[in-house]
């Protein structure tokens, strides 16, 4: 039996790693993009003042890009320590579209980031702008091979069990890439990365106008930034709203912990906070239809017939067909060599039940629940946070069009306290989308605890622990040089734009 | 300009780059150090692929041996 102790500290572990990965991730994509839009108006309006503004915001990414760069290569440590029956069983799926990423990330930065940051003055002036916006369009597509692997893994399609090699083999690699839970994610992702480096721009803007330093490069950089912001967030409701068709159709345990729903229906409510709800909401939200039907956690565990008749099996009919795969994966693997009639019934058997594979692992049927406290409340605080900050965004523009943000000082702290706030709403996404579809590695196909490999708990405790002072010393370490960089700011002499801001060269010249 | 041309080109483009660094400096240094964290120290001594060493039949055995007698643990 293994150690739940250690299934909790690999999940853990991995789980530290993933949220330390994605301090530094999205700030990289929203940055990316208002660097270049900025960069964008330098070529086009052929004023210094922008060429200025973008380079001390190259510089910022710079510094975020230099101590986040490796930090998701921790996490391919863990698959194969940590989590080795899983990267194993995955096979290619997995792999391929991760070598991609790597492959693509390491020529990507060896190339756009090193003319981005080296080729001031060295480089035509379109020649850079282009690899500024390759440098971001380079980050997302590198982002997109890391979406993919995780949309098969909510989602798996594309692939066949090959019980020989104790594998999925992938046979239709467009299935994998255009899996639809793997593209809303992409966009959902990359877009909350853009209002995460627009909240992050408006913050240190507000906190140079409260400072009353570089007026005009503060009030520049929060019209870009609130602009791109308010557009990748309307963008990211859009993609939420794909992303909750997707789990209601694919995941629905997950929506129905999300939501805290332990019985469905049709015109089933949202719940806002417990005990306040709206009604209809939820089956909106989940089917696009107020009378649509949604599953509740007790219909997902006991089975029900779906309004257009489809019968969904009860937990303990999974089980009864996980335990047949499982069986039949036994006795295929006995009989391979010396029985190969019994071995291709066994087979036959297997491939008949093989999408219930993982359920043959679940003892009890209330392990199919995920810890619902943790995916509902995330859930609140993500949409919440996403909607205050679209309303900041908004005040914040018109403000600043109104030529009126100098004046409002509560408005300029609240931005800058906002920048923690929209990295919680990052994670609590994250920790819904993860937390939520457990017990699962590999939806409906091997829970976490077939998936975790055979260590000790005190060595993976131990790494748990090296991490934590690792990660900390370096998110100390970056936030350091980040406000020295801020507080050296871009040194805009003069108001009018043209006056030299060394601190904002961006250095590498 | 021949190919050759091209490439001391870049070269030195990616040279002048490096030495006339300024702020970027200290994050190449930081970058190295955490570079010599993750494969000199964790990935040595903390984080050996159960796997690493076998070959793909033996990684195939280990694995179905592992799923099958957690799926009897599970009975």
């Amino acid at each position: 039996m293994v150690d739940t102790a250690l299934i909790g500290w690999s999940r853990a572990q991995f789980a530290l790693t993933a949220c330390y990965h994605w301090v530094f991730v999205p700030l990289t994509l929203g940055l990316a993009v208002i660097m270049a839009v900025m960069e964008t108006l330098y070529v086009v309006k052929k004023d210094e003042f922008w060429k200025r503004t973008a380079k001390f915001w190259q510089k910022i990414f710079g510094i975020n890009f230099a101590v986040g760069i490796a930090t998701g290569i921790i996490l391919e440590f863990e698959f194969g320590t940590n989590w080795s029956n899983y990267s194993w069983f995955v096979g290619d799926i997995f792999g391929a579209p991760l070598a991609i990423e790597g492959i693509f990330a390491f020529f990507m930065e060896a190339t756009f980031v090193a003319v981005m940051f080296f080729g001031w003055n060295k480089v035509g002036r379109k020649f850079h702008l282009a690899a500024t916006w390759l440098t971001g369009i380079g980050a997302s597509i590198s982002a997109l091979w890391i979406l993919v692997a995780n949309g098969w893994m909510q989602h798996p399609v594309g692939m066949e069990f090959n019980p020989d090699t104790v594998r999925h083999e992938m046979v239709d690699f467009w299935a994998v890439v255009s899996n639809p839970v793997a593209i809303s994610k992409f966009f959902h992702s990359v877009l909350s990365g853009w209002m995460t480096g627009s909240v992050f721009v408006i913050g240190i803007s507000c906190w140079y106008l409260l400072k009353k330093r570089e007026i005009r490069f503060a009030k520049a950089s929060i019209r870009v930034a609130s602009a791109v912001g308010i557009i990748g967030t309307l963008a990211v409701m859009f993609t939420g709203d794909s992303s909750a068709l997707h789990v209601a159709k694919y995941q629905p345990m997950k929506l129905a912990a999300a939501e805290g729903l332990e019985d469905g229906g049709p015109r089933a409510p949202f719940s806002i906070v417990p005990g306040v709800e709206i009604p209809g909401m939820l089956s909106i939200l989940a089917t696009h239809d107020i009378d649509g039907f949604v599953p509740g956690i007790n219909d997902l565990l006991d089975g029900y017939v779906a309004p257009d008749g489809t019968e969904v099996l009860s937990a303990e009919a999974k089980k009864e067909r996980g335990d047949m795969a499982l069986a039949a994966f036994k006795a295929y693997r006995e009989n391979r060599e010396t029985d190969p009639a019994a071995a291709a019934e066994a087979k036959k058997v297997l491939e008949e039940n093989v999408e219930y594979f993982g359920y043959g692992y679940i003892d009890d049927k209330e392990e199919l629940v995920p810890d619902v406290w943790l995916v509902y409340w995330p859930f609140r605080i993500m949409v919440g946070l996403g909607c205050f900050l679209l309303l900041l965004m908004i005040l914040v523009l018109w403000f600043e069009r109104k030529n009126r943000i100098e004046k409002m000082r509560w408005l300029q702290w609240v931005s800058l306290c906002s920048i923690p706030l929209v990295y919680m709403a990052g994670q609590a996404g994250w920790i819904v989308a993860e937390v939520g579809r457990q017990p699962w590695a590999i939806q409906d196909l091997l829970p976490v605890k077939a998936a975790v490999s055979s260590l000790s708990k005190g060595a993976v405790m131990t790494t748990f622990f090296i991490f934590v002072a690792v990660f900390t010393l370096f998110l100390v370490i970056e936030i350091r040089i980040m406000i020295n960089a801020v507080r050296k700011g871009p040194e805009t002499g003069a108001e009018d734009g043209t006056a030299a801001v060394e601190g904002a060269q961006a250095g590498d010249r | 300009m021949g190919f050759s041309g091209r490439m001391v080109s870049v070269w030195r483009f990616y040279v002048d780059g490096f030495r006339n660094m300024t702020w970027g400096k200290p994050l190449w240094y930081l970058i190295i150090l955490k570079l010599v964290i993750l494969f000199a120290v964790l990935r040595v001594f903390f984080f050996q692929p159960v796997l690493a060493g076998k070959t793909d039949e033996e990684k195939s055995d280990h694995v179905g041996t592992e799923l099958a007698v957690r799926a009897a643990d599970a009975e």
